[in-house]
């Protein structure tokens, strides 16, 4: 059984994660946002409950879809949305946006856009730490689009092959872009596809952030024991477009995916999920939840406040960064 | 409305080839992410599923490297494929198929097999999606032998274009670039397609021979409509193919002219823009009156920031300046 305080910390980094995906929504109406932004709300329970398993200096890579790795993982708030705005005070200066963000002292490598395109980096990321015996672990986050790139597998396999300390994450929402998961792949499951490579694999229901929680902290300590890698598949959804607020086609602000499987989601929202657990269980009163709504809604505003009071990088720096000095 | 008037997108031009050679050929097929997608290729493959069928236009999974070699397997055994890349970025886990495989392949058999397929790769950026999604990368493929390069400008040549790169019994690269797509020229309805290694003279002139390439193209023209005002007479050449190159269009431009300027919106180092320019060095020396111009992007990683990004993409003001900077003494 878990302690209040711990089902709380987690409570918070879902509410936060949701609130700031959020909060992008009028600004990317408005045009002051243009990056491509790919919200996560739906899935935070998997960001939250994974990150909540590992250590500080554990390394994490992600994908297009990754402000709640960032914040679960305890990125400044303040420098992913000034990220988001393209801003100097970003967390990778402005010349990142949305799709690149990293935390470089707590162990959040990166994360880019290209699909798959972390995952044999984050095997050389255990790689490294099985060197250095230092004791650290490495964790991929992808999603089920993803199985779809050969790197995954080579990357399974080397990682078998040599026993390397990492935890391959599949964010299952059923979907890669515009095509159900059923148009990508025989079935509708990711999770099968680690174990002819001897690597241990869970299917778990991604928005239950307990659950989530308790499977990645077993596997992580395995991990980290030196046993071999594990694959986890978290089911789940996302609740907005694949890009942007909604799939807007050709100006419509639609959704490609069927509104009552939408609607059937959202029913499976893991924050109320948590909320109800908690007030059963440690009978926690809505005037205790609004101030902790209140408390994170008060700095995400503030976050906004200072993404746009920050300054754009100088043009004149331009060429800065290409090489390091 | 008479067929030879009827004005048509850059995309839809596309589109109208993609389904005239569907329908002429059926060992046409279409396959690649976001053939089937609202935002992925813009109305390039509008309606195409719904008239040739999930058999012969095919949406895939998120699998670049393994989807491209079965366009080339596919055209190995005498299909004429086109696979489509909505980025050219997302083309790179692809790079094997492309270079070792399809390019080397006639002449590696010693002209006993061939594959007649069209790679197409989308450049599609700006809207500050940075480094990973805007790259412009065709002088990767420039450089292979065995690979055709082109990059129509113009509806009329993308749809010209994309004929006769899927009637070529080669490894054909087309690439176009969304900043295009919305360049509405007429287009004939009937099929026709343009010979691939011709470029062709969009402006005439006698002081400087501007070479521009693909989305560079409107703007070289306009900035030789604006220099024309100041007596600056351009002449500006649209390549098409940037492989096989139209050398002796260039060649005899620049003999009349004297005067080089090559815009890309590409990078600077190892660029298509350099390659011509060093093509005009060996054969027109003696005639050129100034130093050759590459104009393009500088050497770095598109950032996603709007200062940045407008700082890095080019502009039509500096390109007429670096143009008037040249056609001076
Ligand atoms: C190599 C590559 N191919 C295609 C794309 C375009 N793309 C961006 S996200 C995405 C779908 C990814 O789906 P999934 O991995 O399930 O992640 P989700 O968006 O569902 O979180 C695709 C195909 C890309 N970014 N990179
Ligand atoms: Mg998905």
């Amino acid at each position: 059984m878990h302690s209040k305080d711990f089902l709380l910390t987690l409570y918070r980094t879902m509410f936060l994660i949701r609130t700031c995906e959020e909060s992008f929504v009028p600004g990317i109406h408005s045009g002051e946002i243009r990056c491509p932004v790919h919200l996560s709300s739906g899935q935070e329970a998997i960001a939250a409950g994974v990150c909540a398993a590992l250590e500080k200096n554990d390394m994490i890579f992600g994908t297009h879809r990754s402000h709640g790795h960032y914040l679960a993982k305890g990125g400044d708030l303040n420098a992913l949305v000034a990220e988001i705005y393209g801003k100097e005070k970003g967390c990778s200066r402005g010349r990142g946006g949305s799709m690149h963000v990293l935390i470089t002292d707590k162990g959040y490598l990166a994360s880019v856009p290209i699909v798959a395109g972390t995952i044999s980096l984050a095997v050389g990321a255990a790689l490294a730490a099985k060197i250095r015996k230092d004791k650290t672990i490495a964790v991929s986050f992808f999603g089920d689009g993803a199985a779809g790139e050969g790197v995954l597998y080579e990357a399974m396999n080397f990682a078998s092959l040599k026993k390397l300390p990492i935890l391959f994450v599949c964010e299952n929402n059923y979907y890669s872009t515009h095509m159900p998961i059923r148009e990508c792949r025989p079935d509708d499951t990711v999770h099968t596809i680690s174990t002819p490579f001897g690597i241990p694999s869970f299917s778990i229901d991604g928005n239950d952030v307990v659950g989530v929680y308790e499977t990645a902290k077993n596997l992580s300590e395995t991990i980290r024991n030196g046993g071999c890698p594990a694959f986890l598949e978290c089911r789940t959804y996302r609740f907005r477009g694949h890009v942007g607020p909604d799939d807007n086609i050709q100006g419509s602000h639609q959704d490609i995916r069927p509104q009552e499987e939408i609607d059937e989601w959202k029913t499976r929202d893991p924050i109320p999920r948590l909320a109800e657990y908690l007030k059963e269980t440690f009978s926690i009163n809505e005037g205790e939840f609004a101030q902790i709504h209140s408390a994170i809604e008060n700095q995400v505003t503030q976050a906004h406040q200072f993404a746009k009071a920050s300054p754009y990088p100088d043009p004149l720096e331009l060429t800065r960064y290409v090489f390091r000095k | 409305m008479s067929l030879e008037n009827r004005p048509l997108t850059y995309s839809l031009a596309i589109n109208e080839a993609l389904k005239q050679m569907m329908e002429k050929d059926p060992s046409v097929i279409l396959i690649g992410q976001g053939v089937k997608s609202p935002w992925y290729v813009g109305n390039t493959c509008k309606d195409l599923i719904e008239t040739f069928g999930q058999d012969r236009v095919i949406d895939t999974p998120v699998s670049e490297n393994g989807i491209t070699g079965v366009a080339v397997g596919a055209a190995v055994v005498g299909m004429k494929t086109i696979v489509v890349h909505p980025r050219v970025d997302f083309m790179m886990y692809a790079m094997d198929p492309i270079i070792n495989e399809a390019a080397n392949w006639h002449y590696m058999f010693g002209g006993k097999s061939s594959v007649p397929v069209v790679f197409w790769g989308i450049i599609n950026r700006h809207g500050e999606q940075a480094a990973q999604h805007s790259q412009a990368l065709q002088a990767l493929f420039a450089h292979i032998p065995g690979l055709k390069v082109v990059m129509p400008a113009t509806p009329y040549d993308a749809k010209g274009l994309m004929i006769a790169a899927i009637e070529d019994p080669n490894p054909v690269v087309f690439i176009d670039d969304r900043d295009l797509y919305g360049m509405e020229d007429h287009v004939p309805q009937e099929y026709y397609s343009i010979p691939i290694g011709k470029g062709e003279i969009r402006k005439q002139g006698i002081d400087i021979t501007v070479v521009a390439i693909s989305a560079m193209g409107p703007l070289a023209l306009e900035a030789g409509q604006t220099l024309e005002k100041e007596g600056i007479s351009c002449e500006v050449i649209d390549p098409r193919t940037l492989k096989p190159l139209d050398e002796d269009l260039i060649f005899s431009s620049v003999k009349k002219t004297g005067r080089l300027a090559v815009i890309e919106s590409a990078w600077k180092t190892g660029g298509v823009a350099g390659e011509i320019v060093a093509r005009v060095a060996e054969e027109c020396f003696s005639f050129l009156k100034a130093p050759i111009q590459r104009i393009t992007l500088p050497d770095t990683p598109a950032p996603m920031s709007r200062t940045l990004e407008d700082a890095y993409y080019l502009k039509l003001k500096d390109i007429i300046e670096k143009i008037r900077s040249l056609t001076k003494g």
